[in-house]
């Protein structure tokens, strides 16, 4: 009985043993893979960097107003951010190229559709990023057009704006990721239809007056306003 | 040389081409610019017919307007206005060859092309002097060209810029802002850093042709501003002339952003490129002056001043995000100090002002935000000096309104360090 037991044990770790020496090798290639992964997503980020650097890629940002954005999220600007977004994609990238010669299976395939994804991924932050730099833009773009205009409401049009683009932006972000994908199409379909309904009843009702203004004043050209006032003359 | 060829080929159609070879060489040359100024342009083009006749009759010269795609028949009108018209009348004869010749340079108008398209025909046929007269210039008389080519073509003068009788608050951007500020940062006391009438030299307008940025929007916006600084930053031999009265040209409110464009906007754009130069001058000195250097007319206006505080005061609390990434805390908190208040009487003073305009120089240099909104956010400010500068001046003689300007330009001169400090930042 003593004797089966021991038998047992034995037999199990030298099981072990050859297990561990079957594994082992892949897991030191493993681990180089890794490192090489490190040394190599440096070097990309170092180089990612330098062009962002080159190309005033943070002036652009500050430009778009998207670092304002950035700030306000506690994250580093647009370069950093960029620069350690390829860092970690390439050395996960290689980690999981290292996961799968340990061979365990039905990992493969999961790898592989992750590196199937993995352009998708771009595109989407790519939407997400150039996106939010409209919304932000075009907002501001929107305000300053009211407040010279002299229009009612000024902030409320610019908020209006962004928030369109912005819902745009994220419909198009779900979709290339491909989550919920009819759901997404049918939320920014009823919300953006909502929004139109209610900017139409809006300018309507709202604007009643403002185009029976306009529609007298086109209309009566010729007319001496004798109670007319004079403009500022800039130049 | 090759740099011009290069500009010149690309803005001269072949038509227009062919017809200044058949010109030859001019001594003189007119520029007129135009986009449907159907109402002005028939009797300008006769009166600087007539100009050319009496004062330059043993010179070479031509007459070519470069239209923006008018739809009311100006060129037409400038065609008909044919020499011969003027010469019966006035019994006038050119001893030496005198052209009127018209182009189209685009379908629609951009200033900046019709003077790069005046320039080059001007190097081409090797003009020695050169006059552009705006279409709106509708008091203009027989005494302007001689008053603006003679001290080029006969004293050697580069740049001749007008300066006019206006009335008191007429030109409120200019007085406030333009002159001041060019005559802190530049040194020279040009009155009309922004001209619509003026003549310069053969040689500037090639160091010009070569030198501007023709493909730019700023260059594009504000090609006078730019020949103005131009010939400062190149030490170019600069005088003004008096033409005599400017009318109040009638204008709408939403002119205010685009002026600003084309003036404010090349104004900030040129410190990047002349900061060697503005950095190291200071104070300010009086340039050749023919005539007076500026008058005013005191009629009443009758301008909605409730209207202009109203725009100030929105803007100022709607812009407050965009003037957050713009001015300084104590700036902005002094600005919402004065549109919050309504019970005591406006005042937007000269120092806050300069400060306001030196911060927003620094803000377009660093590119804090898009250019182009940054001086569109300047808009309901100006509204708010400008409301200063009317009641400041509403009872005041021309002496007095004289004297605002000038205490106005000491303070942009007194705070240049200032800018030089932020700049740096």
């Amino acid at each position: 009985m003593r004797q089966m037991i021991i038998d047992e044990l034995t037999q199990a770790m030298q099981e072990l043993t050859r297990g561990f020496a079957h594994i082992l090798p892949r897991i030191i290639v493993l681990v180089i893979i890794a490192f090489a992964g490190w040394v190599v997503a440096y070097l990309l980020k170092m180089f990612l960097r330098s062009i962002l650097r080159l190309i005033k890629f943070d002036k652009l940002s500050e430009n778009a107003g998207a670092s304002q954005l950035l700030t306000k999220a506690a994250l580093p600007s647009a370069t950093e951010l960029l620069s350690r977004f390829m860092f970690w994609m390439a050395w996960l990238g290689f980690i999981l190229l290292g996961v799968s010669v340990l061979g365990i299976l039905g990992l493969q395939d999961e790898i592989a559709r992750f590196f199937l994804f993995l352009p998708r991924l771009f595109v989407a932050l790519f939407i997400l990023f150039f996106g939010l730099l409209a919304a932000s833009f075009f907002s501001r773009a929107a305000l300053l057009a009211a407040v010279n205009a002299n229009l009612r409401s000024p902030r409320l049009l610019s908020v209006s704006i962004r928030t369109i683009i912005i819902v745009f932006v994220l419909s198009m972000f779900f979709e290339e990721l491909g989550i919920a994908e009819q759901t997404v199409l049918v939320a920014f379909g009823t919300a953006f239809g909502a929004v139109m309904l209610g900017l139409a009843i809006a300018f309507g009702t709202g604007g009643k007056d403002l185009a029976q203004q306009f529609l007298e004043k086109r209309f009566s050209v010729g007319k001496k306003d004798e109670g007319k006032e004079d403009e500022l003359s800039p130049l | 040389m090759a740099e011009v060829k290069v500009a010149e080929e690309s803005v001269l159609t072949d038509d227009f081409l062919r017809q200044l070879i058949n010109v030859g060489e001019v001594d003189i040359l007119v520029g007129v610019p135009t986009h449907n100024n159907a109402k002005t342009i028939g009797a300008i083009a006769e009166t600087i017919q007539a100009g050319i006749l009496t004062f330059f009759p043993r010179e070479r010269a031509a007459i070519i307007n470069v239209d923006g795609g008018s739809r009311d028949g100006t060129p037409e009108l400038v065609a008909s206005a044919a020499i011969d018209d003027a010469r019966p009348n006035a019994k006038m004869y050119t001893l030496r060859t005198f052209h009127s010749i018209s182009t189209q340079y685009a379908s629609s108008p951009a200033r900046g092309t019709a003077l790069h398209t005046i320039m080059a025909a001007a190097e081409l046929l090797r003009a020695k002097a050169c006059a552009v007269i705006s279409p709106e210039s509708t008091q203009i008389t027989t005494d302007w060209l001689a008053t603006l080519l003679r001290p080029v073509y006969t004293a050697d003068f580069d740049l001749v810029l007008p300066t006019y009788s206006r009335h008191r608050f007429d030109g409120i951007l200019l007085t406030n802002l333009l002159y001041p500020m060019t005559r802190a940062l530049y040194g020279l006391k040009i009155r009309e850093p922004f001209a619509l009438d003026y003549a310069f030299s053969g040689r500037l307008g090639s160091q010009f042709l070569t030198q501007n940025a023709w493909h730019e929007e700023t260059a594009q916006a504000g090609s006078e501003t730019q020949l103005t600084l131009t010939a400062i930053a190149g030490e170019y031999r600069i005088c003004q002339s008096f033409l005599g009265t400017k009318e109040r040209a009638e204008r709408h409110s939403a002119d205010l952003v685009p002026a600003m464009r084309q003036t404010v906007g090349a104004l900030f754009s040129s410190l990047e490129t002349n900061f060697s130069l503005w950095s190291a001058r200071t104070g300010s000195q009086p340039i050749p002056t023919t005539g007076d250097e500026r008058k005013f007319s005191l009629e009443p206006l009758r301008i909605n001043r409730k209207r202009l505080r109203e725009m100030f005061s929105t803007g100022v609390a709607e812009l407050e995000s965009i003037f957050q990434s713009i001015l300084s805390p104590a700036t902005l908190a002094e600005l919402q100090g004065i549109a919050r208040t309504e019970d005591v009487p406006f005042r937007y003073s000269a120092e806050l002002w300069v400060k306001t305009i030196y911060e927003f120089a620094a803000a377009y240099h660093k590119s804090v935000i898009s250019r182009d909104h940054i001086i569109q956010a300047l808009a309901p400010l100006f509204r708010g000096r400008a409301l200063t500068f009317l009641a400041e001046n509403i009872n005041g003689s021309a002496d007095d309104v004289e004297n605002n300007i000038e205490s106005l330009c000491l303070e942009f001169e007194r705070t240049k360090p200032y800018l030089l400090e932020i700049w740096k930042q």
